[in-house]
């Protein structure tokens, strides 16, 4: 119990959760967790610790750069303009021009849109089947677990960048080919964890308490048991939006997969490296520190993110 | 040994006023949490004299085992010695610095700690982590280490010392690994010993053995003991002087026979008497006030001979399991003939019956089968062989997996051992007493459903507005009492009461204990009370049936067998028990 306390003993500012806390435990509205009472649990969260603010206030930025992305940049990211052909960062092109005389800030914040739906539809293909697969396994255990135990463990055989390779060279070269790739290799995490945190709550008495309650086994296993098993399956989505990014880029830099000239990240650091030999280092700079970014982005938001959805860190 | 009795017949009679060993004056410790400071523990002060055994009694929270973390400066790093003294034979513990610390502990100061399976690394032989400790503190060198060992585990009657050298903490049993951390903390012949609730967790028969093994070592030595316990009974037994703390500080100090005949604090009163007794009724468990607030006890017999629950030649085997189990591959090695070695059964060829609104205990030590029993009449367990019958129906006729929405799955339902883990931690208590209601009740609406689960938490006090919180923001008697309501939510015929006030505090249990007593008469329900506590389901129930090895070895009415058992078993089981000093004779 102490060490709970001493976990999040970094609180400087409780005094408005007390007290959001207390004006939702109103008896005339005993809807259970209110949202008010959620709501308080996430600003909480974000106040006390920093490092989660900072990576939820860039998540934010990268949110925003894919919605309105195309709308808001100062040039047409695919437009070609010979007459500024690799001009250096100057305030008329903020992170220069590259070899076609394009503008590579506004390609850069256009790519965010293509690379982050790729990561996000990946990762939550992957969440999907991998998390069931992991229940199913964990749960009922038996020949479903030993089979689907060996399947990943034979994508876990691979190096799983070579794989998401052969995947995409094999179906044919295509964004809905390198999602599926990526998806497919992250399912093995999901699939690990969620088999893991499921059996280890298959017997808890909660969930044979639900069994007396009358839900049968499929019941027990959704609406019991895996919800919680998600405050760690959330450290491994960030995480794992982090790879998929990754992962995209750099198939789309080894030429598969994003085809120029769509702004993205992968080819505009593939196509930049050309240039640095000859000095013109903007081209490969500043894609890739926004890659560098929103990867890291992804790994600090893991925590936060976990503590969001663990009730048990409401107090 | 004799030389150890009479100098403990000093300590107490204080007649040789002897340097104490422990001085602790005015000590208090503060937590950092996320509400700000806590204060854990605040102007303790107590003193151990040598060859003294010092109880330290308390419910949980209330700061019994933290005063002791502090005596070892082994708090978290959160926790903070705020103020006071502490000096350990002249040495000031508070501000000694950590080498010396490191010097103290496990040498001059020992713990044992409460899991004892915890306590000990599951991947290092027990022998050898004894042998560390003895290399750690420059008690033996590399050769001798194992003789020593050795020797230390004939000391704690460790049977076959040289064989479960190399055991590891996985291959035995709860009772013997407690054992092998007395040896650990016994390891350097060390001046102090703190106990931290050491036999949490073990059977009544364990218990005793391991506590007499503790007295009886200690006294060898002339040492010194601290026993954190919550149990009054077991430090009344083994105590010499007894502290009686509550949230933090302490209420009441004394020598244990005065502080039983004349407690001076109404809390102290309140522990007493909240503790069972052999003589005690079920009201008597409740202070004063209380229990004359409360209604007077309705005679709730059996209402009837017809039986709810009639169990017949139950048997349940684990073995076929595991052949089962076993791969192809496995069956294709093994030659046909090697039959897997036969298990034990579980339980073997048990019968007995519950008459309508009676309640019969079920009783025994933990692997007896007492568990294995109610999950197969809660339908949870398929039995080997056997018939369980609920008003006359075969409930082993309808399939486990639609049992859950039979209209049999009301009728039967079960109060947790745990109720922290009982209750899914991410569900309200509105929702936790709700679910039952919403997958087997006959109200659609969920205006409905929302009174009915108001009525309940008010029948089992549960204060309405806590009905929004999760789990982890009830304290134990609050989880306890929506782990009740969500059994009698549908009105059952056959509530199966699974040790629930195993963890729970005395208070809370006395509490919860009259509440269960209340309900039964109330709703007319019948209950079988599976507990290892002999004097708990003596309260509740009219009828015993005690288990042994997954036989029923004495069954008859609870305060027959109580008085006279017929199997010896039994009354091994009925002096294990610790008593505290009767009230009346008091």
């Amino acid at each position: 119990m102490m060490q709970d306390h001493a976990a999040s003993a970094t609180a400087p500012d409780t005094v408005h959760e007390t007290v959001a806390h207390v004006s939702a435990v109103d008896p005339e509205t005993t809807r259970p967790a209110s949202t008010g009472n959620a709501f308080a649990h996430i600003v909480y969260v974000l106040k006390s610790n920093p490092v989660t603010l900072i990576s939820f206030g860039l998540f934010g930025i990268m949110i925003i750069a894919a919605l309105l992305g195309p709308y808001i940049v100062p040039y047409d990211p695919l437009a070609s303009n010979s007459a500024v052909r690799l001009q250096p960062p100057s305030t008329d092109h903020w992170f220069g021009t590259d070899q076609l005389g394009r503008d590579v800030f506004s390609r850069v914040v256009v790519a965010t849109r293509l690379d982050l739906f790729i990561a996000i539809t990946a990762v939550a293909l992957s969440f999907v089947i991998g998390s069931m697969l992991g229940s199913l396994a964990g749960y009922y255990g038996g020949w479903f677990d030993t089979i689907s135990g060996r399947m990943i463990d034979t994508i876990m055989a691979f190096p799983l960048f070579v794989l998401a390779m052969g995947i995409v060279a094999a179906l044919g070269n295509t964004v809905e080919n390198i999602i599926y790739a990526t998806a497919i290799i992250n399912i093995p995490f999901y699939a690990r964890v969620a088999r893991g945190e499921v059996n280890i709550r298959r017997h808890a008495g909660f969930a044979q308490a639900a069994r007396l309650s009358g839900n049968n086994d499929l019941r027990v296993l959704a609406f019991h048991i895996f919800p919680n098993a998600l405050p760690p399956m959330m450290v491994q989505i960030s995480l794992n939006l982090g790879w998929a990014i990754l992962n995209a880029a750099g198939l789309s830099f080894i030429g598969l997969g994003v085809r120029p000239p769509t702004p993205e990240w992968g080819i505009m650091v593939a196509e930049g490296a050309q240039f640095i030999v000859s000095g013109e280092w903007w081209l490969a700079v500043f894609p890739g520190v926004s890659l560098m970014l929103a990867v890291l982005t992804f790994n600090l938001m893991g925590d936060g993110l976990r503590d969001m959805v663990d009730p048990a860190q409401r107090t | 040994m004799e030389d150890a009795t009479t100098m403990r017949d000093k300590s107490i009679l204080g007649s040789a006023p002897q340097p104490a060993l422990v001085q602790v004056d005015r000590l208090g410790v503060s937590f950092a949490t996320r509400n700000g400071t806590v204060q854990a523990v605040s102007n303790v002060s107590f003193q151990v004299a040598k060859g003294e055994t010092l109880g330290i009694v308390g419910e949980s929270g209330s700061g019994k085992s933290v005063t002791s973390y502090a005596l070892m400066r082994i708090l978290d790093r959160a926790g903070r010695i705020s103020s006071g003294d502490m000096t350990f034979s002249g040495i000031d513990l508070v501000n000694a610095d950590e080498r010396t610390m490191r010097d103290l502990r496990g040498r001059e100061i020992s713990m044992i700690f409460q899991n004892p399976r915890m306590a000990l690394n599951p991947i290092r032989r027990v022998g050898d982590q004894i042998s560390d400790v003895l290399r750690q503190h420059a008690q033996a060198v590399g050769s001798n280490a194992r003789v020593k060992s050795i020797e230390l585990l004939k000391i704690v009657k460790i049977r076959d010392a040289e064989a479960r050298y190399n055991a590891y903490p996985f291959e035995l049993s709860g009772g013997m690994c407690q054992r092998i951390v007395i040896a650990l903390a016994l390891a350097c012949r060390p001046r102090l010993l703190i106990a931290d609730e050491p036999t949490t967790g073990l059977d009544v028969t364990t218990q005793k053995t391991v506590m007499e093994l503790i007295v009886e070592l200690t006294h060898e030595r002339n040492m010194s003991t601290i026993l954190i316990t919550h149990d009054l009974g077991l430090a009344s037994s083994y105590c010499d002087r007894i502290i009686v703390m509550k949230d933090g500080a302490i209420v009441e100090a004394g020598e244990t026979s005065e502080l039983f005949a004349s407690p001076k604090h109404a809390y102290t009163r309140k522990l007493i008497r909240a503790t069972p007794r052999l003589d005690s009724t079920v009201r008597e468990l409740l202070l004063e006030d209380l229990a004359t607030a409360a209604k007077p006890t309705k005679a709730a017999r059996a209402t009837s001979d017809v039986p709810i629950l009639q169990v017949t030649s139950l048997t349940k085997s684990f073995a076929p399991e595991i052949a089962k189990r076993s791969l192809w591959l496995e069956k294709l090695i093994r030659s046909k003939s090697i039959k897997p070695p036969e298990a034990p059964l579980a339980i073997d060829d048990i019968s007995f019956s519950i008459p309508a609104g009676g309640s019969v205990g079920l009783v025994g030590e933990s692997g007896c089968g007492k568990s294995t029993t109610s999950s197969i009449i809660m339908r949870l367990l398929e039995p080997t062989v056997g018939s369980v019958k609920l008003n006359g129906v075969e409930l082993t006729d309808i399939p486990i997996k639609s049992f859950a929405r039979s209209t049999y799955r009301a009728q039967l339902q079960m109060v947790f051992q745990d109720p922290t883990d009982s209750l899914n931690p991410r569900f309200t208590a509105r929702r936790v007493i709700e679910d039952p209601i919403r997958m087997l009740g006959s109200d659609e609406d969920r205006k409905c459903i929302e009174e009915r689960v108001e009525q309940l938490a008010e029948r089992v006090g549960l204060p309405v507005d806590l009905l929004s919180r999760f789990p982890h923001q009830l304290s134990g008697g609050q989880k306890a009492r929506v782990g009740i309501a969500r059994a009698i939510a549908l009105s059952p015929k056959l509530l199966i009461l699974d040790e629930p006030t195993a963890a729970l505090d005395v208070s809370v249990q006395a509490i919860v204990l009259n509440l269960l007593h209340d309900l039964r008469a109330d709703f007319g329900m019948s209950y079988l009370f599976v507990s290892h506590d002999l004097n708990v389901v003596r309260l509740l129930c009219d009828d015993v049936i005690v288990m042994r090895a997954g036989r029923i070895v004495e069954q008859g009415n609870a305060s027959e067998v109580l008085a006279s058992p017929q199997s010896p078993y039994t009354q091994t089981l009925i002096d294990a028990i610790p008593h505290p000093p009767s009230l009346h004779a008091a």
